[in-house]
């Protein structure tokens, strides 16, 4: 092994530790109370988690949160990004969590029609 | 499926000793019944440092610090935190002084005033997987010292950074490199010695166990430096996870070429064994280390030659102890003046403690060199426990000395602790309070030196033996007068005439304690009285009238029915004759009637209560 494959596993590696780093550029907030989860919160996190490691975004974190009350709008998803408002996203499923990985996460445009609060 | 939580399993040996894998197996078994398996990853690190919390958890990316978990507690923290993304509050990290709830690892005043280089990888990495080293940065300073640098500006990088051994003495490392660099010959060794053998000290053990890679990439490195192509890791069979641990690190190693033949395809060859020691003190001594890695039995000889000119099998040899070899990667990589500029000028760097006795935080900690006694004990330590009042600071094991309380402000570095009749020592610190009698201690430590004595000088062997006397006589109420200037003379003269440092430091105990402490002697010798109520020979056991409440509890635990009284009817009675001074009594009577008198008071009053 050379220099150059020591740091290519490197690389590899440290990708498999991001996690822990807490460089995070936006972090996804699902709200796993127990109303969200029987809306469909486990089904829209493996959405996001399947989306979000297809596209290699290695700087978004997926975590969850509890009940926020919003229970008519469950499951609600919280999308953090740096440096920009916090958006709540109402009444997701797994093809809207795609679509908020696509357009939010990647190309940095809030998908308007689910959007149900937006907060500085 | 994207990994969203990486739950890190303290797997030090104290989180081990306290079930941590029971904890990992229960946790395993409640992600896989959620079927979270692929979300949740399990990661067994070393040690995190706060064994007294053990077992520890800690959970990203929130920080989360999970504490004292049992595997009861598996199924709630997977169900509420992983699941549902509540963390377990009950279960969380709560600084005992401010009573709040941190919520991060860096909120908890415990890690805020460390500064983690030597242990930077321990809780934070898998030990047993290359792959997570390398990730932080492992094996890129041996890669950088292969390809860009020189054996000459290695050794003068270790030089310039003012690294010093961690071991106790305080060597500084970089000359020990540029003498074995200067030695000629083609065979040459390096070793690390990690037989770590004072009472309360687990540093080393803790990085092997944590972080083995630090210190193979540390010794390799040297390797380049120095010109040898051999080394040896000699580690106590008492170690057998860090022993496990190492040669599992060696052989992942070797697999991707970083040890071996032709290193990084550079064509330097290197290659690491592991020698276990079967535990004897003095094997710490580098002589006897070598001794016994050369299967000789392990008795210190003189020097010189020192190990640099004539070490292992006759070759010149570089010996740097394990936390010393942990800091090389850092150095080479972020250079001598970053390493220089941390800590005090003469002692540059961090240096890691072990910190227990009556301390609220036990464990392992790293600070910068130069950090005060009081921050280690009060800010990270939390202080003394129960409000009793802090009476010592013992620091560097059986070769050390205990420091007064008055003198807590001083800064940790060789010279400072050297001045007070203390040593750095590997880093052990033990707290003592109120109820710690310094006498007892000096005993304790005396009798493990006189125990671990090789035999080989007479002042050592036969002269730590009359101390132990002495100090036996002392705390049995037989004390001379003439008993403190004797030890004096004695401890003294062992420390002139041994040939290695376990009998020039022996007396050291003794010493500082007479020194800080005479008059704690002057209590048991004159007045045969133990200050801290902790000698049996000169404490007595009685009961106060007005306390007793006749509840009965005292006279069911005795165990030589040495009290007699009436329930309901005070007060009892206790047969100063017939005790045997076991505290019992004391510790279940709920009224604090029992009193332990000593000394003077101890004649006067005694039979408190009425025999």
């Amino acid at each position: 092994m050379k220099l150059e494959e020591l740091r290519e596993i490197r690389e590899r590696a440290s990708k498999e530790m991001g996690l822990r780093k807490g460089n995070a550029r936006a972090k996804v907030l699902i709200g796993m109370g127990t109303s969200g989860i029987a809306a469909g919160a486990r089904d829209v996190m493996a959405a996001f988690l399947d989306e979000i490691s297809v596209r290699n975004l290695t700087d978004v974190v997926v975590t969850q949160s509890g009940e926020r009350g919003l229970a008519s709008s469950e499951p609600v998803v919280e999308v953090h990004v740096d440096g920009e408002p916090t958006v709540v996203y109402g009444r997701m499923t797994a093809d809207r969590a795609r679509r908020v990985v696509v357009d939010h996460l990647v190309n940095g445009n809030a998908v308007s029609e689910f959007v149900i609060e937006v907060r500085e | 499926m994207q990994r969203r939580i990486d739950v890190l399993v303290c797997s030090g040996a104290a989180c081990v000793s306290a079930h941590s894998a029971e904890v990992k197996t229960a946790l395993a078994r409640e992600i896989d019944a959620r079927d979270l398996a692929d979300e949740v990853r399990l990661v067994e690190t070393g040690c995190m440092g706060p064994c007294e919390l053990g077992p520890v958890l800690l959970v990203y990316p929130d920080g989360a610090f999970y504490i004292r978990v049992t595997p009861e507690d598996a199924a709630e923290i997977v169900e509420e935190h992983f699941l549902k993304g509540r963390p377990v509050r009950r279960l969380l990290w709560e600084s005992p002084d401010a009573r709040r709830i941190a919520e991060g690892k860096k909120l908890v005043p415990f890690f805020e005033k460390q500064q983690k280089i030597v242990l930077s990888n321990c809780g934070e990495i898998d030990p047993e997987t290359i792959e997570e080293y390398i990730a932080v940065g492992g094996y890129e300073a041996l890669g950088q010292a292969l390809t860009e640098s020189t054996p000459e500006a290695l050794v003068e990088t270790i030089v310039a950074s003012g690294l010093r051994g961690r071991g106790g003495a305080g060597f500084p490392t970089g000359l020990k490199w540029r003498l074995v660099a200067g030695e000629p010959g083609s065979t040459k060794y390096v070793v690390c010695n990690a037989d770590e053998g004072d009472p309360g000290a687990f540093m080393d053990r803790s990085l092997l166990e944590g972080d083995p890679h630090a210190v193979i990439e540390g010794m390799a490195i040297a390797a380049f430096a120095v010109g040898a192509t051999h080394g040896y890791v000699y580690v106590r069979a008492e170690y057998p996870l860090a022993i496990r641990r190492l040669n599992h690190a060696i052989d992942q190693a070797r697999k991707l070429g970083l040890l071996g033949e032709n290193i990084l395809e550079t064509g330097f060859s290197f290659d690491l064994e592991v020698r276990i020691g079967a535990g004897a003190f003095v094997c710490g001594e580098e002589t006897a280390l070598i001794a016994s890695i050369e299967g000789e039995r392990g008795v210190p000889r003189t020097r010189p030659p020192y190990p640099s000119s004539a070490g292992v099998f006759g070759r010149p040899t570089l010996i740097n102890n394990a936390e010393t070899w942990g800091n090389i990667r850092h150095i080479v990589l972020r250079g001598a003046e970053w390493f220089s500029s941390i800590g005090t000028p003469e002692s540059p760097g961090t240096k890691v403690f072990a910190l227990s006795g009556k301390v609220v935080n036990t464990g392992l900690v790293e600070v910068p060199m130069g950090t005060t006694l009081r921050e280690l004990i009060y800010d990270i330590g939390g202080g003394v426990p129960d409000g009793k009042a802090l009476k010592a600071v013992q620091t560097g094991g059986p070769s050390g000395g205990c420091i007064p309380a008055d003198r807590i402000d001083t800064p940790i570095d060789y010279e400072s602790l050297r001045e007070l009749g203390a040593i750095m020592g590997s880093g052990g610190v033990i707290v003592m309070d109120e109820d710690n009698c310094m006498v007892n201690i000096a005993k304790f430590f005396l009798e493990f030196t006189c125990d671990e004595s090789c035999g080989k000088c007479v002042p050592c062997r036969a002269g730590t033996r009359q101390m132990l006397d002495i100090l036996e006589r002392i705390t049995e109420g037989e004390g001379r007068p003439s008993d403190v200037e004797q030890l004096r003379s004695l401890g003294e003269t062992i420390v002139a005439t041994s040939l290695c440092g376990l009998g020039r430091s022996a007396p050291n105990p003794v010493l500082s304690t007479i020194e800080h402490f005479g008059d704690e002697y002057r209590a048991h010798i004159e007045d045969r009285a133990c200050p801290a109520k902790v000698c049996t020979a000169l404490i007595r056991y009685g009961i106060s009238a007005e306390a007793c409440k006749a509840c009965d509890k005292c006279r069911a635990v005795c165990p030589v029915t040495a009290i007699r009284g009436t329930p309901g009817n005070p007060p009892y009675a206790l047969d100063a004759e017939v005790c045997v001074r076991c505290g019992r009594c004391a510790e279940v009577c709920p009224f604090g009637a029992i009193r332990i008198e000593t000394g003077a008071a101890n004649r006067e009053t005694q039979g408190v209560g009425g025999v």
